[in-house]
């Protein structure tokens, strides 16, 4: 019996690995807070995916209201976090980056959110020396 | 017995990876981007800087979401429609009036001997109760404001927009109308002014 031909092998196992690279930059966190992002015309796409972290900002989702309570409150990753943590945040996401310098901060903050929040952030992010931030919004006419 | 005939897998594995490729980058997500200024030096005391009153806009959001405006001018409640030609206004200077920002001769690349207004700036305050969309919307008129002017200086001297200038040309505009936009600390405000 000949030797089964696996000349093929290393296409199927790049399709596999591009596979997994693609599906981890995809990743999104199970939202707890919900939020409807401003309307915009000014806007400019996220292009580097890999240098961009999000923070979520918002009333805490319908199910998660009775331990939660409705007012807003900030999501980091997969769990609730006061302003103040965001400087780790920041920190622990910049460890993964290569390019450091380049790091992009977009908030996703409900429209009803009351700006104090949305200062306390920024505060942070200034402190943290993430300068670059993006106000994630839709595109409108 | 012949082997199988793979001559396609490649073929195949290319086409997943171009799929994989489009469907990823199909979700692109927007937004106003903003760069914040550098934390503030701990050594140094207090920076407040000496600016002339008539190189200060102040925009300033109250808890109700309702704008208000000053500049050397007039001041008083506004609209966000009109906000976008009151910016217009006040970062051009086109007669160059004693009321609105100081024009001088500045050296760019590019363009030579300019008149410019680069020491204006435009202060953006809000309250803490503000509204995040006003906020947003805020923002948005005055970057809109910022790229309609950049948008005109760059049709007039290298009759292109600006978004397709190469990357000298687009400092050169730059240089001509920075985005001067200050965010002091927020405050509560009531009567006093």
């Amino acid at each position: 019996m000949p030797e089964m031909n696996t000349s093929s092998l290393p296409d199927l196992i790049f399709t596999i690995l591009f596979f997994f690279m693609m599906v981890t930059t995809m990743r999104e966190v199970t939202l707890k807070v919900k939020f409807t992002i401003p309307a915009g015309t000014e806007l400019e796409k996220l292009e580097k995916k890999s240098v961009v972290s999000f923070i979520y900002v918002g009333p805490p989702t319908d199910n998660l209201r009775a331990q939660m309570g409705s007012s807003t409150r900030i999501q980091l990753n997969d769990r609730f976090a006061e302003a103040k943590e965001v400087m780790d945040f920041v920190a622990a996401e910049r460890q993964g980056m290569t390019n450091q310098a380049e790091q992009i901060i977009s908030i996703k903050a409900d429209q009803h959110t009351q700006m104090g929040y949305i200062t306390d952030i920024k505060e942070v992010l200034r402190k943290s020396w993430a300068l670059r931030i993006n106000y994630s919004a839709t595109k409108r006419n | 017995m012949p082997g199988l005939n793979t001559t396609s897998t490649a073929d195949i594995s290319f086409m997943l990876l171009i799929f994989f490729l489009v469907t990823t980058s199909m979700d692109t997500d927007m937004g106003l981007a903003r760069r914040l200024p550098k934390p503030p030096d701990p050594d140094q005391e207090d920076a407040t800087m000496d600016i002339k009153s008539r190189n200060i806009l102040y925009v300033r959001i109250n808890a109700a979401g309702q704008l208000w405006i000053k500049d050397e001018m007039n001041s008083g409640y506004g609209e966000l429609g009109e906000l976008r030609a009151r910016v217009k206004e006040f970062v051009k200077n086109e007669q160059n009036l004693s009321k609105l920002p100081e024009k001088h001769v500045k050296n760019i690349d590019l363009l030579g001997q300019c008149f410019v207004t680069d020491k204006h700036v435009v202060s953006l305050q809000t309250d803490r109760g503000t509204p995040y969309n006003m906020y947003f919307q805020v923002q948005n008129e005055l970057v809109a404001a910022y790229n309609e002017l950049r948008n005109e200086v760059s049709k007039q001297k290298f009759g292109r927009e600006y978004q397709y200038l190469k990357d000298e040309e687009k400092k050169a505009i730059r240089e001509y109308y920075p985005q001067n936009i200050s965010e002091a600390e927020p405050k509560k405000y009531g009567g006093d002014q």
